[in-house]
This record gives C-alpha cells, sequence and structure tokens, in this order.
C-alpha cells in the first residue's frame, strides 16, 4: 500500500540507484578478477572519499527503495496494514542503513585490524 | 492448474521484478554484515573470501549478479514506461479517447435539450 510520497520516493530511489548499479556491477567484474581479499578491497576504499560517496548514497537509496518494496509485498501478501505496516517499513529502512554504513565506514574510514 | 493472467508475458515481467527485488533484499543484510568483519575482524572476513573461491559459491554469485541484472533493466522498463514523453501513436490514441468522449457527451446533450 503506497501514497504518492511513497510512490515517488520508490521511483527516484531508483533513478539515483540506477547509474550507481551499472557503476557497482562493472566494479564487481574488475575486482572478481583473480578472487577478492580484504586486503585489496581496502586498497581500492580505504581513505576514498569518493567511494564513500558512491556508497554511501547507494545505502541511502537501497535502504529507503528495499523498505518501501518490501512494505507493499508484506501488505499484499501477509495483509499486514495500519501501525504495523508502518512499523515494518521504519524497521527495515532502520536495520538496512545501520548495516550498510557501518559497512560503508569500514571499507572506507576505519579499515579496521589490517 | 495456472490461473490464466499467469500466462502472459507482462505477469512475468511483474513477478521477476518482484522475485529479485525480494532476493536481493534477503540479500543485502548478509552482504553489509560481512563487508563490516573488515571492522571488526578482519580474519573471517578473508577466510569468508577464500570460501567464496568454491565454484558453488562462484556460481551462487553469478545468480545475484543475474538477479540484479533482472531488477535493474525490469526497473528501468518500468520507469521508461511512467516517465518517458509518449510515442506519437500514444498519443493519437489519448487524442482519440478524449474526442471520442467528447463527441458520446455532445450526443447526450443534443438529445437533452431536443
Amino acid at each position: 500500500m503506497l501514497n504518492t510520497n511513497l510512490y515517488m520516493l520508490q521511483r527516484i530511489t531508483a533513478l539515483i540507484m540506477a547509474p550507481l548499479v551499472l557503476g557497482h556491477i562493472a566494479v564487481m567484474i574488475y575486482a572478481a578478477r583473480g578472487g577478492l581479499s580484504a586486503a585489496e578491497i581496502l586498497s581500492r576504499t580505504q581513505g576514498s572519499v569518493w567511494w564513500m560517496l558512491f556508497y554511501g548514497t547507494f545505502v541511502a537509496a537501497v535502504s529507503i527503495h528495499a523498505a518501501i518494496g518490501l512494505r507493499v509485498i508484506v501488505f499484499e501478501i501477509f495483509k499486514l496494514k495500519g501501525a504495523g505496516l508502518v512499523l515494518f517499513t521504519w524497521a527495515t529502512f532502520i536495520g538496512l542503513a545501520f548495516l550498510g554504513f557501518r559497512a560503508v565506514y569500514a571499507v572506507t574510514i576505519a579499515g579496521g585490524g589490517l | 492448474m495456472i490461473s490464466p493472467h499467469r500466462s502472459h508475458s507482462l505477469w512475468f515481467a511483474f513477478i521477476a521484478h518482484r522475485l529479485s527485488g525480494l532476493a536481493l533484499a534477503v540479500f543485502l543484510p548478509v552482504h553489509f554484515y560481512v563487508l563490516a568483519l573488515v571492522l571488526t575482524d578482519a580474519s573471517t572476513l578473508d577466510g569468508f573470501l577464500q570460501w567464496s573461491k568454491n565454484p558453488l559459491v562462484k556460481f551462487a554469485e553469478f545468480g545475484l549478479v543475474f538477479l540484479l541484472g533482472i531488477h535493474i533493466f525490469g526497473g528501468l522498463r518500468l520507469l521508461a514506461l511512467e516517465f518517458l514523453p509518449w510515442s506519437p501513436r500514444q498519443k493519437t490514441y489519448a487524442a482519440l479517447a478524449v474526442a471520442g468522449a467528447f463527441i458520446l457527451a455532445c450526443g447526450f446533450l443534443l438529445s437533452a435539450v431536443s
């Protein structure tokens, strides 16, 4: 169940992500050659403002997009509505955003134990 | 018995978009969690990346990239349908619909005032 704002938000986040997804696929194909390692991932991303912005934007958009998409599915399949549906949407958004920004922080700023 | 509407190609487009989106949304928290291992436990991440060199895991990754491809290209198709300008033929049909409605209403008015 979507109102106009959620509907538009779903389209806007899709438009934001379209080039990011294509970029991400290109990076995956490039980076997967010869296998991945933590050091190899970090050598590309650590300290890079551009990768932080790229994946930070991606995480923000995908958290919204996935929360709205799953909201439609649980409404249609499980008939969840009202406060429960609102709670589900926000919990999905906050959960994904938290995990996603933590991952972006880990590979661009922090770098962990390496 | 498959419902008749489920043999329509547009229904396949819909269900492919929905199922790929659902699968990607379920995959995302795992993806984020594993990346953030750089922060807390880089050796576990390297062990995981080593495990991912297994051919079966590579095939599963192929599946994920395929799902992402399905979702983005299906999504671009939806955005094109919703936001791109109409083709001349579509505009003709829209104009014909308005013209037909106008003729219908004129017919009503003529008979109502006579």
